[in-house]
């Protein structure tokens, strides 16, 4: 990926991200946490995880986000806050997230993995389809050999192959979770 | 030249701006919206060290799976955390943080 394009993406997603930090609207901060998303998503792009940056544009830009704005609305939340500000609560955030983002900048500089790109650590695919040999299914070597990198079949592969009761404690997770919101937003009949 | 040095400090800039909205914002679902955007920015610094960190010529795969997985955990936190917000909203009419302090003492 061309820096330019790292550098327009990574704005998009900051930029975005402040405007929900400052929003007043909370429509508005939704809207721009969509956009920071999707920001988001093309720098996962530009990183080679394909499957990653749709599932990010799919459950997050789409799912999560129409969540939000469902119960926005229908809470009919208007722009309040702006009263009175909470000044001590604002000082110490900004000050703590400045600190948290110099301390994070430091810590990478002073790391010589921070400094590998990625012309440093080329994608090897032809070489992956023989050293993967046996292991992996022919339909993943077969890409490999093609030349193109088959992101979604090897992430499903290693999450079958080696993460598979990972995947049935996510899914009952999951279960918990809807039965939970529908415990939750039952009303309750007899007020005691 | 982009290096793995760069996607460490966006991600850390991003989870730094959702730390800095959850400190300092009053709106419940505000707060709740940076909480989404400081996992996410979890999920860039996993997928940066997964490009640049090859196994047999190929990303590593582990750390992708993790954030599949992180992905589908935030899902379930918004279900269950928006109800929450509705069940707070309707005994409360309010999503002000202040207007829950019943466990302040």
């Amino acid at each position: 990926m061309p820096p330019l394009l790292f550098y327009l993406f990574a704005l998009i997603t900051l930029g975005f991200g402040f405007l929900v930090v400052t929003g007043r609207n909370p429509v508005t901060c939704a809207l721009a946490l969509a956009a920071s998303f999707v920001g988001l998503a093309a720098l996962f792009l530009s990183l080679d995880a394909y499957f990653i940056g749709v599932i990010q544009i799919l459950v997050y830009a789409g799912a999560v986000m129409v969540l939000f704005l469902f119960i926005i609305m229908l809470l009919d939340i208007k722009t309040e806050e702006g009263k009175k500000l909470n000044l001590s609560a604002i000082i110490s955030g900004v000050l703590l997230a400045v600190l948290l983002t110099l301390q994070i900048i430091m810590v990478v500089g002073g790391t010589d993995l921070a400094g590998k790109s990625a012309q440093d650590t080329p994608l090897a695919l032809a070489d992956a389809a023989g050293k993967l040999g046996k292991a992996a299914l022919p339909t993943i070597t077969n890409d490999l050999k093609a030349g193109t990198l088959p992101d979604a079949k090897l992430i499903g592969f290693t999450l079958f192959d080696q993460y598979g009761f990972h995947l049935q404690v996510i899914g009952l997770l999951l279960l918990v979770g809807t039965i939970g919101v529908v415990v939750l937003s039952k009303r309750e009949r007899s007020a005691p | 030249m982009i290096t793995l040095g760069h996607y460490l400090v966006v991600s850390g800039m991003l989870f730094s701006l959702g730390l800095a909205g959850v400190i300092a914002r009053r709106n419940i679902i505000i707060v709740y919206m940076c909480l989404e955007m400081m996992l996410s920015a979890a999920n860039l610094a996993l997928v940066g060290f997964s490009r640049f960190h090859l196994v047999n010529g190929l990303p590593d795969y582990t750390a992708q799976s993790l954030v599949f997985f992180t992905i589908t955990v935030a899902a379930a936190e918004v279900a269950v955390g928006l109800a929450i917000i509705v069940a707070l909203f309707r005994s409360k009419q309010s999503v002000d943080v202040e207007s829950v302090t019943k466990l302040q003492g």
